[in-house]
């Protein structure tokens, strides 16, 4: 899994402070990788067992050596203590849910303790991000890490540390790690203005959309992905099945979310409109299509057409 | 900022750490640092907002001031830990991130340190081991935000103490110890002085002669000198008023006094370790005549035994001592002095001590000896007030007194008769530690003597009480103390209480005195003979610290094992029994494949060799019941069991088939 190091590389101050880049797969916290330095405090101690150290030489006190010969021992032991709260962890990158821009992404990292025994105080920091601590007990935790999403398209988590200060708080071990985690942004939906009307030379957009809904036709078998506004809750009530109700309008309207409805608007805005549309259309229940310069995805309704292109939206003019 | 219960556990290990501390300070002072500890306490419970910065800038120049008008000083040790102690309540009042709740948790630390200064008892050991368990625990939970685990705290702080005491104790032997103090050790020593002072007036004795207190222990490495050979000499005393006697003035001493003396030795040295208890003076008592000296101490033209410092601080020194001896010539300054009486005091002594003066020395002394054992002289703790001529009264009317009375009188007879002596003051005897190879002499052991200077011997010891009569000794253990070293209390056909008692009184002295001797005053000069004998010192002292960091990292390696082996996951065991089922069949020629599933192995095992087939399958089957079906702990050592019992053997042939 871990590839050996060239003497090179382990010694080398860029991954000290950088990591190894970015990694897929479950990262397991060896020995090569977790680094460990005193904190603050344990060096505030080392001062204070210096102080009492100097103050039993000069009164030449038995029980002054005693205690600062244990607390130093103490401190050495938490060394080894707090490195051993984060060896064998180990971590993986989990699905994080797509938000829209100018929200927060939460990338759910998995951490997954192997050995019986707990580890407390393990904490998770981003470096753009949130910071979170938790107890890791045996078996696998799942851990939410925060992150600002300002802009439409590929949200890297970026890098990551693991760390922990427990037992003691005077040393603090750490590891920093890169998984391959990305969020998917959608551009932030611009202000409701309703769905454009009646473009010409836009196949198929009648002027009568929206009222579709009204004229019942038929019912058809449910398949996912229907709009749960058109199931025929009655018959499910009757425990016939689920079935959708279709309309007249529906099959014959279809609306086109262009992009070249929307002529001399930036094109960020102009990506923010279609959002809305998008999740206006949605709303509806409305079969739709999205055309974009560099795609086209044809007319169609529910769930997955809203996933699909708000993802086109979120992701126009990156070539994947 | 930090978690609720880290908070109250820090108070709970402060109040621990406190307490010593609160027992020594004023009452109103110690008040006010509960007081403060309350404050802090209802602030965490209630949620009550924290002081503002004026309002703690006032407590903290009142709890100055406070400190001010109980000691009338910040400096010194007393002083220092009432301060550090009321600045700490005083902290918590500001106590508001992790930070400063760690910084509390270390003065906590550095306040028990301070309180040795004052008290370095077992029993204060033991307590500096419970406190640093607290704080220990208490940095703990400051440091788990996720939520209390009381009982985790402590089992987690006892495991780091539990593995830090070998790296103690491996640094408290192997740490260089440095000789001497740094700088300067405060001028109030905080020694509580009793024994023997540095002059006599008839009565100072008498007054030690109750307490058991102990002033010193000694170790002789071999057989203990008889009890009428053990004189520990203390302070020699020359000059008298006739009331009050006192030794040559240490400040201002005359020239001859700084000169070593010469004695002709008879027989061997007596080789001792004697452990003096801190009594603020300058010299050290030692059996009578001191030979070969560690270094840094002197010995006084009049065989006392100097220090170069006061005595503050309990220390062990190497001694040798001739018990038998015989001094060389009288300077005529020495003469001078042992014949000095003061005039037209104690008239009807010095006529005595003249009647006798044309007669030999030694017969002098006879008469004298002769005059205490005949005439109806007592021994007694508490002899009757004297009036000016305090020789006269004692000799002459009451008759009774106690050593100080003896040797007054019998060095003024003999100074009257014209022989040269002098006082000696120290103690007699010591009781042996049935339980342990040492001797106490406690307080009650102090004891006056004298010495006369006679031609041929030189200074010869008498001690006049030793002849006064059993039936004339009032207190029995006054009489036990020339005979012997025996504890009476042990031999005596005692009842059973009192036996344990004195049992239990000489076990815990024992204790005491390793404690005393391996702990406390364990310096600079023990460490390099102890050094010495384990041949650690052979390389020098690099060689030592060597050592040392080498035992540390085969300490630390043994943590790191035991911590690897406590994470290991669960599921390890159960692979490394299937493992060892897999070696052993390697060896007989049947090895797993790579992509081979335990059912499929077993298959072939039982294929190939029939005769494990069953064996072999139950390992199987429990492996794989454990491994991915729901696993009790019952099965893995039936595991165990089924590994530790198959025992396959290559069978003449077999071996190409299995390949």
């Amino acid at each position: 899994m871990a590839t050996p190091l060239t003497l090179r590389q382990r010694f080398s101050l860029a991954r000290f402070l950088r990591g190894l880049g970015t990694e897929t797969g479950p990262v397991t916290l060896d020995r090569r990788r977790i680094y460990i330095l005193p904190t603050r405090q344990g060096l505030l101690l080392g001062a204070v067992l210096l102080a009492i150290l100097l103050g039993a030489i000069n009164y030449d006190n038995g029980l002054a050596f005693a205690l600062v010969f244990l607390l130093t021992g103490l401190g050495v032991v938490s060394i080894l203590h707090t490195w051993r709260n984060l060896l064998g962890l180990r971590l993986e990158a989990g699905r994080c849910p797509a938000v829209f821009a100018g929200e927060t992404a939460r990338f759910p990292v998995g951490v997954h303790n192997d050995g019986g025994e707990v580890r407390p105080a393990v904490i998770l920091q981003a470096a753009h991000g949130s910071e979170a601590t938790a107890d890791m007990g045996p078996g696998t935790q799942w851990v939410e890490l925060a992150r600002p999403a300002p802009r439409r398209g590929r949200l890297p988590l970026g890098r990551f540390t693991v760390a922990t200060r427990f037992p003691l708080g005077l040393f603090r071990a750490w590891s920093p790690l890169e998984l391959a985690m990305d969020c998917l942004v959608y551009p932030a939906p611009a202000p409701q203005r309703g769905l454009p009307r009646g473009q010409p030379g836009i196949a198929g957009s009648g002027g009568q959309h929206g009222q579709g809904h009204d004229d019942f036709a038929a019912l058809r078998p449910y398949h996912a992905g229907d709009s749960l506004r058109h199931v025929h809750w009655k018959a499910v009530a009757r425990e016939q099945g689920m079935h959708t109700k279709q309309f007249a309008g529906e099959a014959a309207q279809e609306l086109w979310l262009a992009w070249e409805l929307l002529p001399r608007v930036a094109p960020e805005a102009r990506l923010s409109r279609l959002c809305r549309w998008v999740l206006e259309a949605d709303a509806a229940g409305l079969a739709y299509g999205l055309r974009l310069p560099d795609r086209t995805i044809a007319p169609d309704f529910g769930p997955a057409q809203r996933r699909r292109c708000l993802e086109a939206l979120a992701l126009y003019g990156e070539r994947p | 900022m930090i978690p609720l219960h880290g908070r109250l556990w820090l108070l709970g290990a402060l109040a621990a750490v406190l307490l010593p501390q609160l027992l020594r300070l004023p009452p109103w002072l110690a008040a006010c640092c509960m007081g403060l500890l309350g404050w802090r306490l209802v602030i965490d419970l209630r949620n009550r907002a924290l002081p503002g910065r004026w309002s703690r800038l006032l407590l903290t120049l009142l709890g100055i001031g406070a400190v001010l008008l109980g000691y009338r000083t910040l400096f010194g040790p007393d002083a220092g830990l009432a301060l550090l102690s009321v600045m700490l309540c005083l902290k918590l009042l500001e106590l508001r991130t992790l930070r400063d709740a760690m910084l509390v948790i270390f003065l906590g630390w550095f306040l028990v340190a301070g309180g040795f200064l004052v008290d370095q008892s077992i029993f204060v050991g033991a307590y500096l081991l419970l406190t640093v368990w607290l704080l220990t625990a208490a940095l703990i939970a400051l440091n788990h935000p996720g939520g209390p685990a009381h009982r985790y705290y402590l089992r987690r702080a006892g495991l780091l103490l539990a593995q830090s005491l070998p790296i103690m104790v491996l640094l408290f032997v192997l740490f260089p110890r440095l000789p001497g103090p740094l700088w300067g050790v405060p001028k109030d020593s905080l020694v509580a002085r009793t024994g023997i002072s540095d002059h006599m007036t008839l009565g100072t004795i008498s007054e030690l002669a109750e307490s058991e207190a102990v002033a010193f222990r000694v170790q002789f490495d071999g057989p203990v000198p008889p009890a009428d050979q053990l004189y520990w000499r203390g302070p020699v005393l020359w000059a008298t008023d006739g009331r009050r006697w006192d030794p040559i003035p240490r400040e201002f001493p005359p020239a001859w006094f700084r000169d070593a003396p010469s004695y002709e030795a008879l027989g061997e040295p007596v080789r001792y370790a004697l452990t003096l208890e801190p009594h603020d003076e300058h010299w050290l008592f030692a059996l009578e005549l001191p030979a070969a000296l560690p270094p840094g101490l002197n010995v006084s033209a009049d065989f006392q035994l100097l220090l170069p410092r006061k005595a503050t601080t309990r220390q062990r020194y190497e001694l040798a001592a001739h018990t038998r001896y015989r001094t060389g010539a009288l300077p005529d300054e020495q003469r001078r002095l042992g014949l000095q009486l003061p005039a037209g005091r104690n008239p009807r002594s010095l006529a005595l001590g003249r009647e006798w003066a044309d007669r030999a020395p030694a017969d002098i002394v006879r008469t004298a000896l002769e005059l205490f054992r005949a005439q109806p002289y007592w021994y007694t703790r508490r002899p009757p007030l004297l009036g000016e001529h305090a020789i006269d009264d004692f000799l002459f009317e009451t008759q009774r007194g106690f050593c100080e009375h003896y040797a007054a009188a019998f060095v003024t007879l003999m100074r009257a008769a014209g022989v040269p002596a002098r006082v000696v003051t120290g103690y007699q005897g010591g009781e042996s530690n049935p339980l342990a190879d040492y001797l106490i002499v406690r307080q009650s052991r102090a004891h006056a003597w004298a010495e006369v200077w006679l031609d041929g011997q030189g200074w010869t010891r008498i001690d006049p009480t030793a002849v006064i009569p059993p039936q004339r000794v009032e207190a029995e253990t006054d009489l036990q103390r020339f005979r012997s070293t025996d504890t009476p209390l042990l031999n005596a056909d005692l009842g059973w209480i009192t036996r344990n008692l004195s049992r239990l009184r000489y076990g815990w002295d024992a204790l005491n005195n390793a404690w005393n001797q391996w702990v406390l005053g364990y310096n600079h000069q023990r460490q390099k003979e102890l050094l010495q004998r384990l041949g650690l010192l052979h390389f020098g002292w690099q060689g030592v610290v060597a050592a040392l960091f080498g035992a540390m990292g085969l300490v630390l390696a043994a943590v790191a094992v035991f911590l690897l082996r406590q994470g290991r996951p669960r599921t390890d065991a159960v692979v490394r029994l299937y493992e060892r089922y897999c070696r052993k069949l390697a060896r007989i020629g049947l090895r797993r494949l790579p992509h081979e599933g335990p059912a499929d192995f077993a298959d072939r095992v039982a294929a190939a060799r029939p005769d494990l087939a069953e064996a072999s399958n139950e390992v199987s089957a429990l492996y794989v019941a454990l491994r991915y079906g729901a696993a009790r702990t019952e099965t893995l050592s039936r595991l165990r069991d089924a590994v530790a019992r198959f025992q396959p053997r290559r069978r003449r042939g077999s071996a190409a088939t299995a390949a």
